[in-house]
């Protein structure tokens, strides 16, 4: 892959952790996953969407952590916070009720409607690579308003065909997908160390609308498994401000935990 | 600890031992590795390290959950090993959702057959699972569901801040899904960090999760959650869940660290002393006192 032009000054983390805080502008309340959307939330929560309630599945609603969380489970979320329940009410009268505005997911394959496999490589009564399972996805893909998903690109992930649909994204029918009546309607946005993407309204595939800087459509096409569908006016993802660095660097991740 | 499982852990059962990141009972899972119980069926909704532990200790023939790893680090190797390569032997996975595992449990409290949420729509689990199972409502045949059967465990371990005598218990942090576990289950062991007198837990009632009615045994084990935390107690140690990455990669290192932490130890006091109080004391939270609520008195 060819290297951005100028030197950046950021990691490819931190330009993904940036451009996913921004989809987050205006946004209530949000399910936060493990890993980056947990620093992504929490830049945020700083920039973009000062009013954010970060709502973790392990019954946390409103977290206000104190230090960057490592876990899903970290103290941190529990002191200070609006609201702790027990994750039966988390699930069904926050995230089934329909309160959840947005969530982040990812996984270990994705294809082109937005469909993830958290499960197994291979077949599942004897799978290649067994991998950790739902968790909350396959709820939270049906009842969050909207799915963000963060995940690196690469040939084996971005796949033709998912090995096990875990949580379902788009079924490629718009009419099917508006018959389903769920909460949810799916995943809008995918940020990836290449580049990001919105989901076609009429198709409900993934479409590029924007290339990270020095990244090129060789790049798209060498990792991910179909022929990308692309925006007529493909734009650059914007680098991180010097705002936004400071927070990550100084403030959210100053041992660069998430950044590297 | 060693009555208590002596006493109500048997070979074949279906055990829980449950706490969600926090308040995960690893001396439990030590003691039950230590006296060698076989053919356990392991419930929990978030099989991490504790069970990479007594899975690869070779306790358990079945695992029942809804997602397994080690948080914020990776894979469990030696779950994985029996699972991908059937090393060295297979085990029997029956797997849920999260709202899946906790709605099992809350039927299983509430002593119902099943529990109807809306989720698994359009997924391959139940397609893996024959017991997640649609359902349309009988009040709106356009309304349809999925339900899940009840979990009854054998017995249910759960780790809690404070506890009196008779086992009515109070937690307070990240409540996971403690009281539904306890209260499905037919044999209940609660260990707390300190046994309290009643009175302290009749001064705050809302805090109590689970009433001793349901408990057969009450065990005081400081420390008993290591390397999972105590709200208010002691932190998550994150370097110990890094450090159990490298040790479960061979089962060698597995074998050995389990040679020296379990069977090498007569019991957790030991495990406690072992690390030092250097360590205890790192993992100490400054406190954070919570305000105090008037319940009023009517006399």
């Amino acid at each position: 892959m060819s290297e951005p032009a100028a030197g950046p000054g950021y990691s490819k983390n931190e330009l993904m952790i940036a451009a996913s805080a921004r989809l987050l502008g205006g946004a209530r309340n949000c399910f936060v996953g493990v890993g980056l959307p947990n620093i992504v939330c929490n830049l945020a929560q700083h920039t973009v969407a000062p009013e954010l309630q970060l709502i973790y599945e392990s019954g946390v609603y409103g977290a206000r952590p104190e230090r960057l969380p490592l876990s899903i489970g970290d103290p941190t979320l529990a002191t200070g916070a609006t609201a702790i329940t027990s994750m039966y009410e988390l699930f069904a009268y926050y995230l089934q009720r329909g309160l959840v505005d947005v969530a982040f997911l990812g996984g270990a394959q994705i294809d082109r409607h937005g469909n993830l496999n958290t499960t197994v490589i291979g077949d599942y009564e004897h799978p290649t690579v067994r991998l950790p399972g739902s968790g909350g996805a396959c709820e939270i893909a049906i009842h969050a308003k909207r799915i963000l998903v963060i995940m690196r690109q690469a040939p084996r992930s971005f796949v033709d065909r998912i090995d096990f649909r875990t949580s379902p994204g788009h079924s490629g029918d718009p009419a099917h997908d508006a018959a389903r009546g769920w909460t949810g309607n799916g995943p809008t946005d995918v940020v990836t160390d290449l580049g990001t993407y919105v989901f076609d309204a009429a198709t409900g595939e993934m479409t590029l609308v924007t290339l990270h800087p020095g990244v090129t459509m060789e790049d798209i096409r060498a990792n991910m498994g179909w022929e990308p569908r692309v925006a007529d006016d493909v734009g650059q993802t914007p680098s991180p401000s010097a705002e936004e660095m400071r927070l990550i660097r100084d403030v959210l991740d100053p041992q660069g935990i998430y950044t590297r | 600890m060693q009555d208590a499982v002596r006493d109500l852990v048997r070979d074949g059962d279906t055990v829980a031992i449950e706490g969600f990141t926090h308040l995960i009972c690893f001396a439990a899972g030590h003691e039950i590795i230590r006296q060698r119980r076989r053919d356990l069926t392991l419930a929990r909704m978030t099989p991490d390290v504790i069970y990479d532990q007594m899975i690869g200790a070779g306790v358990a023939s079945k695992l029942i959950f809804s997602w397994m790893g080690n948080p914020g680090v990776g894979n469990l190797h030696a779950v994985r090993r029996r699972v991908e390569k059937a090393d060295p032997a297979p085990l029997e996975l029956e797997e849920y959702s999260h709202f899946g595992m906790v709605s099992r449990y809350m039927a299983g409290a509430a002593r119902l057959p099943f529990f109807p949420i809306r989720s698994y729509y359009e997924s391959d689990i139940p397609r893996v699972n024959p017991k997640i199972v649609p359902m349309t409502s009988p009040y709106d045949p356009d309304d349809e569901v999925y339900v899940v059967p009840a979990l009854r465990p054998d017995v249910s371990i759960v780790h809690a801040q404070r506890a009196d005598a008779d086992g009515d218990t109070q937690i307070w942090g990240l409540l996971g899904c403690q009281k539904e576990a306890a209260l499905a289950a037919d044999r209940v062991i609660v260990v707390v960090e300190e046994v309290v007198p009643e009175a302290v837990i009749r001064r705050d009632p809302n805090r109590t999760v689970i009433p001793g009615a349901v408990v057969d045994a009450v065990v005081e084990e400081p420390f008993a959650c290591h390397p999972s935390f105590t709200q208010g107690y002691y932190d998550r140690d994150n370097a110990f869940y890094l450090e159990w990455d490298r040790i479960a990669k061979d089962p060698a290192t597995l074998d050995a660290w389990l040679a020296e932490w379990v069977h090498g130890l007569a019991n957790h006091r030991e495990y406690v002393e072992k690390f030092g109080d250097a360590h205890w004391d790192r993992l100490r939270p400054e406190p954070a006192l919570s305000g105090e609520v008037d319940y009023g008195r009517y006399a």
